[in-house]
């Protein structure tokens, strides 16, 4: 049984093509890197493989499951439940503090406040953030938002996380934090990580590479 | 350079300085003994160290080396000047290419099993750069950047390979 699987996926945006047959698997707690040129179609497949985009034709798996037939409520369920995002711009609610930013999936699968609270405070401690918790997203600098995302993505414990440019709005040294942060955390959970990035460097942290050439994955041929 | 450059910080002995050799450079290839005499000998004949008094009574080992005026301004330019970029790797990999074309090889496929060995590469320093001191993470990130150049250079080529073709098949 594959965690996450793309068979075949098709997708194009009005006369575009983004995707035109691509195919990828992924096992259960492996870390892939997903590798391109930009405008190859990587976020595409990603938005693919966490139900956020729906392909014209080929079928999308998760867990046993098939989940490119479920409609948008169902998606989106099983998005807040199973799920967890990071993007190149942590996309904090800046209305929200730090410590809200993190619970913030359990706020919305209708865990309590408090219990929601109780559960995101250790991930400060865990990503150096501590004394951070009350601070708004402008108070942050982009190495903390960006950690903060993580926790964010991490906290509901979901099945997988997919992180699309995680590194790419932060300079090598605070990217490399984030990345060795990534990795160990979701090592230690045992959660499932797609990883976009053209980056090899950050590439290199992943179990996996991939590549997306022309709407196409390329497995890496290991002589 | 190097052992200059450990003498340059103190005056010492053959064992002592390859006792820091070892520690901070050798990344798990010691220097040989033979080595570094040879290279202290060579060091004292062309008047960059002197060898100090032998100090009675502990064996031929404990001759002290002391760098001299020379050696110390040969210390200070090499760590002013750059290094020149290695272009070595980079000879390789494009005669690799233009010969496959020119014979009408699958260079796309070398190229991207060129990649495949880099990244398998990359992902080790990774591994050392994260469990490793700052050291190993130095020595890591020194080795990481020169293949992120090199993969660049891979990707540039491989979107360039049409051209290229048309280029070397006449
Ligand atoms: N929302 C969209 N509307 C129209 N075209 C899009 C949209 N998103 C992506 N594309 C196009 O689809 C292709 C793949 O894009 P994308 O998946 O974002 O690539 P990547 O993430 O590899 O840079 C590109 O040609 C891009 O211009
Ligand atoms: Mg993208």
């Amino acid at each position: 049984m594959k965690a996450i699987e793309a068979r075949e996926v098709h997708l194009s945006f009005g006369e575009t093509p983004a995707l035109r047959g691509a195919s990828v698997a992924v096992a259960p707690g492996e870390i892939v890197a997903i590798m391109g040129p930009s405008g190859s179609g990587k976020t595409t497949l990603l938005h693919c493989l966490a139900g956020i985009l729906v392909p014209d034709a080929g079928e999308i798996h998760f867990d046993g499951r098939r989940i490119d037939t479920l409609n948008e409520h169902q998606r989106s369920v099983l998005r807040r439940d199973q799920f967890g995002f990071v993007f190149q711009f942590g996309q904090l609610v800046p209305e929200l503090t730090a410590e809200e930013n993190v619970a913030l999936p359990l706020l919305l699968s209708g865990v309590k406040r408090a219990a929601a609270l109780e559960q995101a405070r250790p991930w400060f401690e865990r990503l150096g953030l501590a004394g951070l918790q009350r601070r708004r997203s402008g108070e942050l600098s982009g190495g903390q938002a960006q950690r903060v995302a993580l926790a964010r993505g991490l906290v509901a414990r979901p099945g997988a996380l997919f992180a699309d440019e995680p590194t790419g709005a932060l300079d090598s040294l605070t990217g490399e934090q984030v990345m060795d942060l990534l990795v160990a955390s979701a090592r230690e959970q045992g959660t499932t990580v797609v990883l976009v990035t053209h980056e090899a460097r950050v590439a290199a942290y992943a179990d996996r590479q991939v590549i997306v050439r022309d709407g196409k994955v390329n497995a890496l041929v290991h002589s | 350079m190097t052992l200059l450059g450990l003498l340059e910080c103190e005056p010492s002995h053959g064992y002592d300085l390859k006792r820091d050799y070892d520690t901070f450079f050798s990344r798990g290839k010691p220097l040989p003994f033979g080595q570094v005499y040879a290279t202290l000998g060579r060091l004292a004949r062309d008047g960059k160290i002197v060898i100090g008094e032998v100090e009675p009574g502990v064996g031929p080992e404990r001759k002290r080396y002391v760098i001299t005026e020379r050696g110390a301004t040969e210390v200070e330019s090499w760590l002013t000047e750059p290094v020149e970029a290695e272009p070595n790797l980079q000879t390789v990999l494009f005669t690799k290419v233009v010969l496959a074309l020119m014979l009408d090889r699958p260079a796309e496929e070398y190229l991207d099993r060129q990649r495949a060995a880099h990244l398998r590469r990359m992902k080790e320093l990774t591994e050392i750069r994260r469990g490793g001191d700052l050291v190993d993470t130095m020595l890591a990130d020194h080795g990481l950047f020169h293949l992120e150049a090199d993969l660049h250079w891979i990707d540039t080529t491989v979107a360039r390979l049409d051209a290229l073709r048309k280029v070397v098949r006449r």
